[in-house]
């Protein structure tokens, strides 16, 4: 459950959000809004990756501002651009580079790695240059790379954008079957259409918080 | 050290391996050959300041050392510190301290003057101070002689000051956010 | 491109199986030792010991070669100077030295993998932790270069493609201003990506 009161993020006087109140516990729960919108910014608040000007976020009752390593443990991120989320030349030492901070013995870490890349046919890969990955295969290594950790939830920022038609549906179905709270922000609407809620952003404010079968239509009016 | 230095760090360090890349070019007359890759150390100083520039380039040093093929023509290993030019390879650290140093010192009165003055003394004066001295050392010559062999390759570098000295003001103007230096 | 993976060169031999620490110590060792040595005499066994260690390491009489012949030209003229300074002799010792050194830094090299020296460098560094050095952070730092490089020579080839399109492939400027713009902005996004995945950089 993530909780936000009265948040409002100002990059000295440009405001970018502005009291925004939310309460998060949905399974599934999309964010949209056009280009500057705020809800990349919005995303990034959840995890503690940013912190908010005015008010607070919690996750599962720890402030992201004062607990921000447990949050960044208990919520997963995952960027629009996995070249920029991948940061170890092999895609082993990728994976192992999440789970550090465990300790874990070496056995362990061989095995959960193993686990994580067959989950996603990515076995064969293992000892492979990162960068030889196509782009579905890096956007699914990046997803790994924050499942290994086993968040309680997971926040994906536009995950299918880069991406073409069949990589997109196979991340897509990655992600839905997570089991996991998935947050996503995108403009790929096909993707939000059976999530439990969605959130509509505009100028730095929430304009419309429903079912998609309501959201989605308002927010391609708004946008029209 | 917060984990964006060490991304800048890190970020400067593979550019200067990327301008390894492009192929030498031999000076008219002279027969001289010149690389970009000082330029590089040059950038890094000059953008990201004293202590990460300096730092960004000994770790590009550290992986040529360690046996990476960085360096421009696809040398790298132990033997080119201890060679006739490691002086100017360790200079490059040096020149970029220096560099970094100053801008921060004159932020204040940055402009197209000032900046390649500040690039010129850290990347030439500087770095041919300890190279020169270093050639001299390693192939038992006077100084002067030494000074004196590498004047071809300064006009290269005065050539990459320039280079330099806009890309920095450019950079600076397009991206002020980023930087602190 | 093939600049991550260094240059080692797989071989059965009891040089490569030596333990990456000890041979930087013999490099460090050799390197003083032949700048006090003034006789060539016992230079030139010395290069011929360095020529024979080659062999051991089973590398063919062309790859000791290639190891030498970016310096030749600077070799002759350095024997040059000394026999125009000095005489025969005097350059003899410069030119033997310097092949001494190179010859013995690149053979350390070949037989030596780069994970492996990377290992060796982050222990030998632990104990520098009271100094405030911290060797996971030095160790992040090497691999986001190696991470780096092949995603910098992408951007560097689509910035060219696309300043090619507007016929300003031959300005320098044009060519490294969006270049380095855009890779300082995929710093900050990879600094985020490594703070989300938890990392503690305090």
């Amino acid at each position: 459950m993530i909780e936000l009161q009265n948040v409002a993020l100002r990059y000295g006087k440009q405001s970018v959000l502005e009291d925004i109140s939310l309460s998060l516990g949905e399974r599934r729960i999309g964010i949209v809004g056009a280009n500057g919108s705020g809800k990349s910014t919005l995303a990034r608040l959840l995890n503690g990756l940013l912190l908010p000007s005015e008010g607070t976020v919690r996750v599962d009752g720890m402030d992201t501002a004062k607990d921000g390593r447990k949050v960044r443990a208990k919520v997963g991120f995952v960027f629009q651009n996995p070249d920029n989320q991948i940061v170890f030349p092999v895609v082993e030492e990728d994976l192992a580079f999440g789970l550090k901070p465990l300790k874990l013995p070496k056995d362990d870490v061989s095995r959960r790695i193993d686990a994580m890349l067959a989950r996603y046919d990515l076995g064969a890969y293992r000892t492979h240059p990162s960068h030889q990955l196509s782009g579905g295969q890096k956007q699914l290594l990046a997803i790994c790379g924050v499942l290994i950790m086993e968040p309680a939830c997971i926040v994906f920022d536009e995950p299918t954008t880069l991406l073409d038609l069949r990589n997109r549906n196979r991340v897509a179905q990655a992600i839905a079957e997570l089991d996991q709270q998935v947050i996503t922000v995108s403009h790929d609407l096909d993707l939000l259409a059976d999530y439990d809620r969605i959130l509509v952003i505009d100028q730095g404010r929430v304009v419309c918080d429903d079912v998609p079968q309501k959201a989605l239509p308002f927010y391609v009016d708004l946008m029209s | 050290m917060n984990t964006r230095d060490i991304v800048y760090i890190a970020l400067f360090a593979s550019l200067m391996a990327i301008l390894g890349l492009f192929p030498p070019f031999t000076m008219p007359f002279t027969g001289a050959p010149i690389t970009v890759q000082s330029a590089g150390a040059m950038l890094a100083g000059a953008l990201l300041g004293a202590r990460c520039g300096a730092l960004s380039v000994v770790l590009f040093l550290v992986l040529v050392a360690l046996g990476l093929p960085l360096l421009a023509g696809g040398q790298g290993g132990f033997g080119v510190f201890l060679g006739p030019t490691g002086g100017f390879l360790l200079g490059w650290a040096v020149s970029a301290f220096v560099i970094g140093y100053l801008i921060d010192k004159f932020q204040d009165y940055l402009n197209g003057l000032s900046v390649v003055a500040i690039i010129a003394f850290g990347g030439i004066v500087v770095l041919y101070g300890l190279g020169n001295a270093w050639v001299a050392v390693a192939v038992d010559i006077s100084y002067w002689q030494a000074t004196v062999a590498s004047v071809p390759f300064m006009i290269g570098d005065a050539l990459k000051v320039f280079a330099v000295t806009g890309l920095t003001l450019a950079v600076r103007r397009t991206y002020p956010e980023g930087l602190r230096a | 491109m093939n600049l991550a993976s260094g240059l080692y060169q797989d071989r059965a031999s009891p040089l490569h199986r030596l333990p990456a620490g000890l041979k930087v110590l013999a490099l460090v060792a050799l390197g003083t030792a032949v700048f006090v040595i003034p006789d060539w005499q016992i230079l030139l066994a010395i290069l011929a010991a360095v020529m024979v260690l080659y062999g051991v390491a089973r590398f063919s009489p062309q790859i000791l070669w290639a190891q030498i012949r970016p310096l030749l030209w600077l070799l002759v003229v350095f024997f040059a100077v000394q026999l125009w300074l000095n005489d025969w002799q005097a350059g003899l010792v410069v030119v033997t030295r310097l092949a001494i050194v190179v010859l013995f830094a690149a053979l350390v090299t070949l037989t030596t993998r780069v994970s492996v020296m990377l290992e060796a460098l982050e222990r030998a560094m632990q104990p520098l932790r009271f100094m405030g050095v911290n060797p996971e952070k030095i160790g992040l730092a090497f691999s986001l270069v190696l991470r780096f490089i092949p995603v910098i020579a992408t951007v560097s080839h689509d910035v060219r493609e696309a300043q090619n399109a507007r016929g300003l492939n031959r300005n320098m400027l044009a060519l490294t201003v969006p270049l380095i713009i855009r890779t300082l902005k995929m710093a900050d996004d990879v600094a985020d990506a490594i703070e989300a995945r938890s990392y503690d950089s305090e």
